[in-house]
This record gives C-alpha cells, sequence and structure tokens, in this order.
C-alpha cells in the first residue's frame, strides 16, 4: 500500500467548489513550490483529473466532475497540513474574486442570469466553460439576442450547426466554437493582441492565423477595424460557412471596416465557392489568405496575405522583424546586413536585426544522421503553415483537441511543450511558435527560455516564430530579447521562420 | 445587417475561464461574470438535446404567458361530489399516484378520518380494515383538477373553494381550510376532527356559498397580490390575504347567513390559513392553463404524498416523475422534534409552482425565523430561485426587491444547469397517523424527479 513511497499523502475531495481548469492549475502550481510538498493536484474531479491523481500513486476516495480534489504529497504530514492550508486560502481567495464582481449579492449562475443582471447593457458573451457544457451558455446568448464567442473546444458539430442557424434567425453571429481569438471595436476575446485601430476587418477561421496577419499588418503600421473569429470548422461542409457569410456580410456594413480579410484553413470546395460568391457581392474588397492552399506560388502562407493587404491598402511592405540568437550559441552573430528599420511603432525600439540565412547550418551537430526538424506548436494554423512552408520534418499542435481536453491550453500552459522540447535528441532542430496578447501566458518567454537554453546547450538548433504586436502586455521586445539570450533565432513572421528552420535542416524550400 | 456588437459601448458576459475575463479587466470593459459550475451529473446529454429541441424557447414563452397571465376569480363553494368526477367509494389525496401500502402516517390518518366523516365505517380500526382491503379508489387531487394541503384527502361531502380562469377559461378546486393543530390534513382523525368537518359541510360550506353568490366572483389574483405587499408569501403565512378575504366577504355573510354568521366568521377571522386553499386553487388554475404546450420544459405542477415528491411538465402531459420525499427542516411545536416529522407531504407546492411561497419568501420578513432564517437569506433564497425559472410576475411583486415580479415558472433545464432546487415552505406532519401538525420550515426537492423529467423531454426532443 504504497508503504515504501516516502513522503505524506493528503488527500480531500470538497463539494460544492467549481473553478475553472486555468485557475485550479495556477493553485496547483503555487502548492507545488511550496516547502517541502513534491507533487501537487487541485483539480476538479473529472475522469482525466482522476486519472492523473491515480497515476501519481494517490489513493482516491469516491468523487464525480462537480468535486474538487484535493491530492497533496510532502515530506511529512505538517508540511502536508500547510500546504493544504495554503490551497484553502488560494481557493477560498479565488471564490472572493468570483463573487466580488457583482457587489454582494450572488453572481448569476448561467449566461441567461447574467444578461438579466447586465440590465440591457450587455453586447456580447464570451463561453470557455468545458466543451460538453457550452451548448447551453451559447444558446442563452443568442435567444437573448446576443452575439457570442465560444472559445471552448470540444463541442459537437451538430451543436455547431444548430447555435449557428438559430444565431441567424436571431441575427447575430456566433463566433466559435474554438475560436481563440476575436477584437470586438478594440475589445480583444480570448487571446487577443492589442491592435492599433484601423481600416482591415478579420474575419477569422483561425485563430492564430488572423492573430499573424494582425500583428504583421500592425508592425506595418495597419490597424484593424474588428476581428471575428468563426471557429476553425466554419467552412466545412458540415457547417457551411454559416458564421463566416454572417461576418463578412456584417463588416461589410461596418463603417469603419474598408477592406476584409478572410483567414482560414483550406475550405470545404464547395463552401468555399460559396463564401467566394458572397464576397464578390459585397462592397468591401476582400483578401483571402488560405494557408495551405496550393497556388500559382507555391503555398498560400499568412505572411503573404499581409503583404497583399498591404498592397492593396498602398502601404509599403516593410521588412519583417527577426532577432538572432545572442550569447555563446549564437550562430548567426555578426552578420546584420539584411537588417531592416523597425516599423513605427512595431517593436518598441528592440535591436531588431536580421537572422542570416545560412548561419546555423554550420552548427549542425556531426551525429552522422539528418538533421530532423521538430514543430512544436501552439497554434493550429502556425503549425500547418509553417509544416507547409518547411516542408520537412514533423510537427505536433499542441493547441488540438486531442491535447486540451482536461487541461489548458498551451498558449496559457507550456507543461506539454516543455516536454516535448525536452525530449527533442541533440543535434536536430525545434520550431516553436510563441503567441502574446491578451489571455496568454503573462511571460511566455521566462517559461520557455530555461528549456530552449538547455536544448541550445545540448546541440538542438532552435528558431521561434514570435506573433505578437508592439502593444501586447508581455512586451513584444523584450519576449524577444528573452528567447535570444537563451539561444533562439526569433521571427515575427511564421513562414520566414520555418523556411529558416528548414533550411538549417537541410531541407529547404 | 449589420451586428450591434461593432458599434455600442462593450459590455461583455463572461463564463468560464477566470483568466480570461480577467484579460477584460486589464482592458478596463465592463463585463458580467457567471459563477458558472457543472450541471447535476450525468444530465449533459439529455440537456444537449433538450436545449436543442427547436419547439423549446417559443413552447416555454407560451407556457409561462399562459401561467402568468391567468386571472383566478373565486367563483363559488360547492360540495367535492357535485363538482368533481368522483364515483362513491373514490377519494382524492395529495401528491402523485400511491396506494394504502406504501402511504406515509399522516396519509393513512387523514384517509381514515375520511372513511370515518363519510359514514362508511363505523370505527377507525373498521376504516382502516378497509382502506388496506382496497376497498376505496385513491386518485390523486391533481388528475381532478383539484388540489389539498398536506394529505390533500378529498371526499365526496367535503366542501371545496371554485376557482375559474377567466383569462383561459379553466376551472380548480380546493377543499376548505380546517385550522391549524390537531386536523385531518395533518392526518389527525379524533372526533373533535370529525365534527368539526361535520360543521363545515353543515354551516361554512352554504354559508360561504351564498355570501359568494352575493358578492360575485371575487377576484383572487388582486388579492395575492396585496397580500404580497403585506408580508404574506402565501404559503406558510396567509395572514394578510385572510384579512382581505374576511373583509371582503363579511358583509354578504352577514346578509347571507343571518345567525350562522358570527361563528363563520370567527372561524375563518380566526384561522390565518384560511386563504391558503383559495390561493391553492388560483395556483392551480393558473399552473393548469401552462399544461400540455409541446416541448415546453415548464414545471406545472410540484406535490408530495407524504412518500414521494412529484413533478409534472408542460410538455410531458400528465406523467409524473418521482423522488423520494425529503423531510423539512424548520421548528417545531411543543415537544415535538426532527424524530415526529413525515416526509414531506402536499399538494400546496402548488404555490411554489406558481411563483409564490418559497419562491416570495423575500416578501415575509415576518416569518423567516419561522423557516429558520434570517431576512437576508430570506431574500437570497427569493433571489436564486430566479435563476431556474422563465419569468418574472407581472402581478405578483416584493416590495422588499423594488417590486420586482416573484420568480415564476421552474425550468426543468434550468435546474439541471445550476442544481438549485426549487425552495420550498411547508407545514411538518407528524409521523404517526392521527398526530397532526408537529412544526413547519422548509425542504428541498429531491434532484432526481428533476433529472426524470429532463430525461424524458430529451426522449421527446425531435431528432435532428
Amino acid at each position: 500500500m504504497g508503504a515504501e513511497r516516502p513522503g505524506t499523502d493528503l488527500v480531500r475531495v470538497r463539494t460544492g467548489i467549481y473553478h475553472d481548469s486555468v485557475s485550479l492549475m495556477r493553485v496547483s502550481r503555487a502548492a507545488a513550490a511550496l516547502p517541502g510538498v513534491e507533487v501537487a493536484v487541485v483539480a476538479m474531479a473529472t475522469g482525466l483529473n482522476l486519472d492523473i491523481a491515480a497515476e501519481l500513486g494517490f489513493e482516491l476516495p469516491a468523487a464525480g466532475p462537480t468535486d474538487l480534489l484535493v491530492a497533496l504529497r510532502a515530506a511529512d504530514g505538517d508540511a502536508a497540513e500547510r500546504a493544504a492550508a495554503e490551497v484553502d486560502g488560494l481557493l477560498a481567495a479565488l471564490a472572493a474574486r468570483a463573487g466580488g464582481a457583482t457587489g454582494g449579492e450572488e453572481p448569476p449562475r448561467t449566461v441567461r442570469a447574467a444578461v438579466r443582471a447586465a440590465s440591457g447593457a450587455a453586447t456580447l458573451a464570451l463561453v470557455s466553460v468545458p466543451g460538453p457544457y457550452a451548448f447551453a451558455e451559447a444558446m442563452d446568448a443568442v435567444e437573448a439576442g446576443l452575439s457570442v464567442m465560444v472559445f471552448s473546444d470540444n463541442v459537437p458539430v451538430e451543436q455547431e450547426v444548430l447555435l449557428k442557424r438559430r444565431a441567424a434567425e436571431r441575427g447575430v453571429l456566433v463566433m466559435g466554437p474554438d475560436c481563440g481569438t476575436a477584437v470586438v471595436g478594440g475589445t480583444g476575446l480570448g487571446f487577443a493582441n492589442v491592435l492599433r485601430p484601423g481600416p482591415v476587418g478579420i474575419v477569422a477561421a483561425s485563430g492564430t492565423g488572423a492573430q499573424q496577419v494582425a500583428c504583421l499588418l500592425d508592425l506595418a503600421g495597419v490597424g484593424v477595424s474588428h476581428v471575428l473569429g468563426v471557429g476553425g470548422r466554419d467552412l466545412s461542409a458540415r457547417v457551411g460557412g454559416l458564421s463566416t457569410l454572417r461576418a463578412l456580410e456584417s463588416l461589410d456594413a461596418d463603417p469603419a471596416t474598408e477592406l476584409i480579410v478572410l483567414v482560414s484553413k483550406p475550405p470545404d470546395a464547395e463552401v468555399a465557392e460559396a463564401v467566394r460568391q458572397a464576397a464578390g457581392g459585397l462592397a468591401t474588397p476582400v483578401v483571402t489568405a488560405f494557408p495551405g492552399r496550393a497556388s500559382s506560388h507555391g503555398p498560400d502562407d499568412l505572411t503573404s496575405a499581409a503583404e497583399d493587404v498591404l498592397r492593396a491598402l498602398g502601404v509599403k511592405v516593410p521588412e519583417w522583424p527577426s532577432w538572432p540568437a545572442a550569447g555563446p550559441h549564437a550562430p548567426a552573430a555578426g552578420d546584420a546586413a539584411r537588417s531592416g528599420p523597425v516599423p513605427d511603432g512595431g517593436a518598441n525600439g528592440a535591436s531588431a536585426g536580421a537572422v542570416s540565412d545560412g548561419g546555423m547550418a554550420d552548427g549542425a551537430a556531426a551525429t552522422g544522421r539528418a538533421r530532423v526538424l521538430h514543430g512544436i506548436y501552439s497554434g493550429g494554423t502556425l503549425c500547418t503553415e509553417a509544416a507547409l512552408v518547411a516542408g520537412t520534418g514533423g510537427f505536433t499542435d499542441y493547441g488540438d483537441d486531442a491535447y486540451t481536453r482536461g487541461r489548458a491550453h498551451p498558449m496559457i500552459d507550456p507543461a506539454l511543450r516543455l516536454e516535448a522540447l525536452a525530449a527533442v535528441p541533440p543535434g536536430d532542430a525545434v520550431l516553436l511558435d510563441v503567441v502574446l496578447g491578451h489571455g496568454a501566458d503573462p511571460d511566455p518567454a521566462g517559461r520557455l527560455a530555461p528549456a530552449v537554453a538547455a536544448a541550445v546547450a545540448r546541440g538542438v538548433s532552435v528558431t521561434v516564430a514570435l506573433v505578437g504586436s508592439g502593444g501586447d502586455p508581455q512586451g513584444l521586445a523584450a519576449q524577444a530579447g528573452a528567447l535570444c539570450a537563451a539561444g533562439a533565432d526569433v521571427f515575427a513572421s511564421n513562414a520566414l521562420a520555418a523556411r529558416h528552420a528548414a533550411r538549417l535542416t537541410g531541407g529547404a524550400r | 445587417m449589420s451586428l450591434p456588437m461593432l458599434s455600442g459601448e462593450p459590455h461583455v458576459i463572461t463564463a468560464g475561464a477566470a483568466v480570461l475575463g480577467e484579460a477584460l479587466d486589464a482592458q478596463a470593459v465592463p463585463r458580467t461574470a457567471v459563477d458558472w459550475r457543472p450541471p447535476l451529473s450525468g444530465t449533459e446529454d439529455d440537456l444537449a438535446r433538450v436545449l436543442a429541441d427547436p419547439r423549446r424557447a417559443a413552447a416555454n414563452a407560451r407556457a409561462v404567458d399562459r401561467l402568468t397571465s391567468a386571472r383566478p376569480l373565486l367563483a363559488g363553494v360547492r360540495p367535492a361530489g357535485e363538482v368533481l368526477d368522483l364515483p362513491p367509494g373514490t377519494f382524492l389525496h395529495a401528491g402523485p399516484p400511491i396506494g394504502w401500502e406504501r402511504a406515509s402516517g399522516p396519509m393513512r390518518g387523514a384517509l381514515i378520518g375520511a372513511v370515518l366523516l363519510e359514514g362508511l365505517a363505523g370505527d377507525a380500526g373498521e376504516a382502516e380494515e378497509l382502506l388496506a382491503a382496497g376497498r376505496v379508489r385513491l386518485e390523486p387531487c391533481h388528475h381532478h383538477r383539484a388540489v389539498g394541503p398536506m394529505a390533500g384527502v378529498v371526499s365526496p361531502s367535503m366542501w371545496m373553494f371554485e376557482v375559474r380562469d377567466a383569462e383561459h377559461g379553466g376551472t380548480a378546486y380546493c377543499s376548505l381550510n380546517e385550522g391549524l393543530g390537531r386536523v385531518l390534513r395533518y392526518g389527525a382523525y379524533g372526533s373533535e376532527v370529525i365534527g368539526r368537518l361535520r360543521w363545515m359541510g353543515e354551516v361554512l360550506g352554504p354559508a360561504l356559498a351564498a355570501a359568494l353568490e352575493l358578492t360575485g366572483p371575487l377576484d383572487l389574483r388582486s388579492l395575492i397580490a396585496q397580500a404580497l405587499q403585506m408580508g404574506d408569501e402565501l404559503h406558510n403565512r396567509n395572514r394578510a390575504a385572510t384579512s382581505l378575504l374576511v373583509r371582503e366577504l363579511a358583509p354578504a355573510l352577514v346578509e347571507a347567513a343571518g345567525g350562522r354568521a358570527a361563528e363563520v366568521l370567527r372561524f375563518a377571522g380566526g384561522n390565518d390559513h384560511f386563504f391558503l386553499n383559495a390561493g391553492m386553487a388560483a395556483c392551480k388554475v393558473s399552473a393548469d392553463a401552462a399544461r400540455d404546450v409541446p416541448g415546453s420544459t415548464l414545471v406545472v405542477a410540484m406535490a408530495r404524498n407524504g412518500t414521494d415528491f412529484g413533478v409534472q411538465v408542460s410538455g410531458l402531459g400528465d406523467r409524473w416523475f418521482t423522488g423520494p420525499a425529503g423531510v423539512p427542516d424548520g421548528l417545531y411545536l411543543g415537544a415535538y422534534g426532527p424524530a415526529d416529522a413525515n416526509p414531506d407531504i402536499g399538494d400546496s407546492t402548488i404555490t411554489e409552482t406558481a411563483g409564490l411561497g418559497g419562491f416570495a419568501m423575500a416578501a415575509a420578513p415576518a416569518i423567516v425565523r419561522f423557516v429558520g432564517g434570517d431576512v437576508a437569506e430570506a431574500a437570497a433564497a427569493t433571489r436564486s430561485m430566479y435563476e431556474i425559472t422563465l419569468a418574472e410576475h407581472p402581478a405578483y411583486q416584493i416590495p422588499g426587491l423594488g417590486f420586482r415580479g416573484t420568480p415564476v415558472g421552474v425550468d426543468v433545464t434550468l435546474v439541471a444547469r445550476t442544481g438549485l432546487l426549487p425552495t420550498v415552505n411547508t407545514g411538518i406532519a407528524g409521523r404517526v397517523a392521527g398526530t397532526g401538525q408537529v412544526g413547519a420550515g422548509l425542504v428541498s426537492p429531491p434532484a432526481s424527479a428533476f433529472t426524470a423529467a429532463l430525461t424524458a423531454l430529451a426522449r421527446e426532443a425531435p431528432i435532428r
């Protein structure tokens, strides 16, 4: 019965308490950092979380998804009790914060009740409850005549179709499910970059794809009116572009929008045709970016789409910022000849240089085998784009539903990506994305840098696509600086990053 | 086709990950945060199916509109045998269907009393044998357009309030209130109980009937609305409503009942719950107006028989969905305590079904101690019921909440989503037949009754 296992286990199940997985992950992390604590699991007692705790060797009482599980392993009983008391305090603080928003009265328990509590002031809803429960909350918003962003993933497609049909009847827009980003009249929702206001309206069936385009435009000095996410399945045959068509129509009617960009993974052919026809009937010009779609000049990429937009607006296409690796493992140092001026307001005075294209290839480890490129991504479209542009290596999107069931998105919780990075063999090459903005990790570079430095130290070359704007709260320049100080080559353009990484493995296109 | 959100001042409803809400706070965007929790365990698939039913929103709007627009009028007082479809040897009882075998002490006591009242047996023992042998047919009041408080036993010679819905044309009935303490509805059947019932049939019923002939129908909707503003919640406190009713009836009673007027007025005026039964019939006729709307998830009856708690739902016809009745938590009379309490019993939860009683607790600060709380808790209890109801009553208002309408129209899906169960105020009957009332308090219905109804709604939702 685990007698040989050192330390003391303390397991408690508390009923009638609920907090979301991200909040609880923070409590777990804080508890694990306490003196004498070896393992801390503070989570809702879902099947997945119970499995995790059981695998860690905890003996668990019966509990269900509406119970909160606290499982602690500490050096001794005192340390475990102290940690439990600390966890109680953190949970109490979470509860106080949840209750504080409504000034003493019990907070609303459903979106329906919240709409009523807002007494007509609400303009939209943002739903990020676990996927199996998202439909009810989103439907509340639609039935109340509000547009809704469904951040939740793992929502069944038939529920998505129903929501969107009902939204069409009510004249509102469903953004999502699995909609990671939106900007509505300057308000960033979900993972949202801080973007200057401007004439470009973006319709995004791909969250990180839209973030890449919007950030590049921002770095070039061009702002957006709105970014309307529609969810990654919207342009599939099942969903038929219901939200895309609605979003195009409403941006066309929006006086602030002068040009529309539609960003999506390659859509279903019939749906694409319907969208093309709809776009053709609008008064506002539409530029499409379908990264991965074959075109006459190779696969479309997001960077060339951003450049198309700039040209359509008569704005000069700048040299996209990049930051070469610094320090002892910085093979690209010294070649700053291609460094272009940093666009106005772009990199916030960072010493953006240009990463040499061939520099790091010289540093290839003499392992006798070909370098392999490992794409370790958090953004789905960025991952697809990078894989196509690089044309070599193995790419994993850790933001995919398969990796986020029961855990936070990798833009918030880097644990899975850190594990993957640590597992890259010496001599291979890694390509990572780091996405900044509201909602994302407050210091992603800070959490990645030690693992990047460790990888570089064992002969792995690391390239980062850093998707962010000059206004993002994390600070684009500071994040770039931390990553290149750790030995990574950093690019504002994912496509350029992918080409660079591919060249390092000899697989350049 | 423009979207309002693209041009208006943003105000975001957030439900889910706190980090996304905090990102809005960091942008100084006003928001209303939902304190979201998972639904009742195992309900998510049923919820998804029922919420996807394209009929639901319109069906619920129609059903709850019928419930709140009903205009109950007290039209008359008549013997049960004349107005109810009550064949000889048939008695009605509270709650979902039940037989003698599973009947609790107070239900058995009240049935014994009714057998004695009808002269079908010479004593309690003989009455019990008759009932145990199945010689009396038992049917729920709810199956006969009627409701009865506590045991809710109705036999043909009892007189009933007759309430008509002037808006939708329905009719509902409820027996006359006997007062508190040792009374039939709490399972007492001693000679004082039977004697009082006889007097009610011979004097009280006919006098009230004659008085109502003179006054014409009385507007119960208006009377209930006034009583709420005078501190009643219309289930455990009916003092204001009773006073208003007696005031309406007194002159006509004097004219109609002559020499018996004083004893009738003394009886009605001396029983703070005299109005309860008229109010229950008003609630019943209102809830019945909301029945049988296909696709509606609105609860149209909550009722207990002392063993089971049952609900009926508008979109599910006359089917009952039951769970075990709980034991109320409250204050006890004299030396009685929780060990003497019977599980929850009575059709009086029709008041909560129609947005009164526990749902209107915030209107009745005078009795919050009686039901084990303070004034803030009473307000919180009412406010929490807005989470599980479809509407706010247009006429029944609560002064202490800024004249907000009472929460009305329990939605099965909202119960499952929030895990909040209807707050029910109730009297407590002694568990031993013949004891009578032992206290009053609050009780929680079993969640299983609501989840069973949800499952049935899911089965009947159209396949997409």
